[in-house]
């Protein structure tokens, strides 16, 4: 048996879901790291994404591409505005206390599950990608929308840390992460930065969704294991290290194709999860975190 | 006139109480010293005046606009530079990103930059330096420049010369000194008076969440008996 043709479907097939697992973790990470928050309601953000591609799928007549494109910008901004509601109406309310926000956020991720299921309906939907030309390997054809799915996350990942390391915005989350107190001590608003903070981190799970619907379809339960494996990804990274989530990301997501194009889908599975129990119990601070933080 | 006011703060922990009746004024171009020892509640009572423990009572005027009950994060914008107790600075940040931190509170342009800049020019040629990894010594100064930034009109600073060596503490008091001739408000706190006999216009001494004495420095200065009273000098 020629091996190459699987190794290389495998790779492409880790990409991918290593390029969509890297937004949403990043979202995840971005709120632990910076509000201490653990947003159980995260992969329905995604969802989110997902369902609003489908919505201007649905409601934008003309190429697909152009309801792509619409979907591109108006999905995470509607999440975001959610996020940013959610925020301002739950967690400022319980001042962000941890053991409150992981209840509190249990109720959202309900909340936003069930309003999906009554308005969108339980059934799976398509949505067209925005091209769909293929690309002939001389093993197996290849969608270049995949290609695109890669391109797009590494993308945002790198506007994401050029944000962060280079924009006022970036530095005061920054700060505000690393000493909140010093930050307010400093004019600061903690509030706002949180409301933002929030809204940023659903957003990159919505844009993940939209991503990935014209590959998956949209469904009101499709949050569950981006959430998982988003947690996978930033305890094995460390908890709230950006180069830690996206390293983790890639091998996570990595790893997961390989190991599910040449054994099962399940033993994927079982590796994250094992990979998960021995970090936390060998290293609790992240394969790439640094300790005492 | 004076340039802030504190009246009467009370403050808790839990049930504890930290500080009693607290209340101090301070002038233009003036140096007062808080002093007292170890849990005194002085650390206590400059996190009251900056709003990050609340006062359950009392008033807090700035520049004559009354402060009592302001979010955290306005007292520094109406002009109060801060120099943490152990400095406090974001040591995964840069020199300059902290300086930008103090820069961004008021937005007034960099005249307090380039001031601590001239105070403290090591800094200049540690720019890109990551701040957790600068000396003792130059963890106070970057400490004292990112306050600086803010364009205070009230300097305050939490054992600024603790834990440093005779030569950086030297430079901190001349950097005191000079903000204070420069007409800004200085409130110093420290645990030993003879850290601050020369430097302090007025001192106050403070005991259990308390100011129980308050003084001209000259009163202190050559009165051994009334410091040991106080707080034990040179023990
Ligand atoms: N975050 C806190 N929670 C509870 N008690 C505190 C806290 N911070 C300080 N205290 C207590 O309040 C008192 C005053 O502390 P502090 O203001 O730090 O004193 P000082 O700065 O004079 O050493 C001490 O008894 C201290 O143990
Ligand atoms: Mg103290």
């Amino acid at each position: 048996m020629n091996i190459a043709p699987y190794l290389l479907l495998a790779t492409l097939e880790g990409l991918v879901q290593a390029s969509v697992l890297m937004l949403t973790a990043l979202g995840l990470s971005l709120v632990f790291g910076v509000m201490r928050v653990v947003n159980v309601a995260h992969g329905e953000f995604f969802m989110l994404g997902a369902v609003g591609a489908w919505i201007c799928a649905t409601l934008i007549p003309g190429p697909p591409a152009v309801a792509f494109v619409a979907a591109l910008v108006l999905a995470p901004l509607f999440v975001g505005a959610i996020a940013w509601a959610a925020d301002w109406a739950i967690l400022k309310r319980i001042d962000y206390n941890p053991e409150a926000t992981i209840v509190a956020t249990i109720g959202l991720m309900y909340i936003i599950q069930q309003t999906t299921l009554w308005s969108f309906g339980p059934n799976a939907q398509a949505v067209d990608a925005p091209f769909y030309y293929t690309l002939r390997f001389p093993w197996f054809g290849y969608s270049t929308y995949k290609f695109f799915i890669i391109g797009a996350a590494v993308v945002l990942v790198g506007g994401l840390l050029y944000f962060l390391r280079h924009s006022k915005v970036g530095l005061v989350m920054r700060a505000t992460q690393f000493d909140r107190e010093t930050a307010q001590n400093f004019g600061i608003s903690v509030g706002r930065v949180y409301s933002i903070v929030f809204a940023v981190g659903a957003m990159l799970a919505a844009i993940g969704g939209v991503l990935v619907v014209p590959a998956q379809q949209a469904h009101y339960l499709m949050g569950h294991d981006p959430l998982l494996l988003s947690f996978v990804v930033v305890i094995v990274g460390g908890l709230g290290s950006i180069p830690g989530t996206i390293a983790a990301a890639i091998l996570i997501g990595m790893s997961d194709g390989l190991l599910s194009v040449f054994f099962s889908p399940t033993l994927a599975k079982i590796f994250s999860t094992l990979l998960v129990a021995l970090v936390l119990v060998f290293k609790p601070e992240g394969l790439f975190g640094k300790a005492g933080r | 006139m004076s340039v802030m006011t504190v009246e009467g703060f009370n403050a808790y922990y839990g049930s504890a109480q930290a500080l009693r009746d607290f209340s101090i004024e301070l002038q233009a171009g003036e140096i007062l010293c808080l002093l007292g020892r170890n849990g005194a509640g002085k650390t206590t009572a400059l996190k009251a005046i900056m709003g990050t423990v609340r006062p359950e009572s009392g008033r807090l005027v700035l520049n004559g606009v009354d402060l009592t009950g302001s979010r955290p994060e306005e007292i520094p914008r109406a002009g109060i530079g801060y120099v943490p107790q152990g400095r406090r600075l974001f040591s995964e940040l840069t020199v300059w990103e902290n300086l930008e931190i103090g820069l961004m509170t008021r937005g007034q342009g960099r005249e307090g930059l380039d001031y601590a800049l001239e105070l403290f020019p090591v800094l200049k040629d540690r720019m890109k330096q990551r701040s957790g990894t600068l000396s003792g010594g130059e963890q106070t100064m970057l400490s004292m420049a990112r306050a600086m930034c803010v364009n205070p009109t009230v300097m305050m600073l939490d054992e600024p010369t603790e834990g440093l060596m005779p030569s950086a503490i030297a430079g901190i008091r001349d950097a005191v000194t000079r903000l204070r001739d420069g007409g800004v408000a200085v409130l110093l706190v420290e645990q030993r008076v003879d850290a601050v006999l020369s430097v302090a216009d007025r001192v106050a001494f403070m005991d259990h969440g308390e100011i129980k004495a308050r003084f001209h420095i000259d009163e202190v200065r050559d009165n051994k008996e009334l410091l040991h009273r106080y707080v034990g000098v040179g023990h």
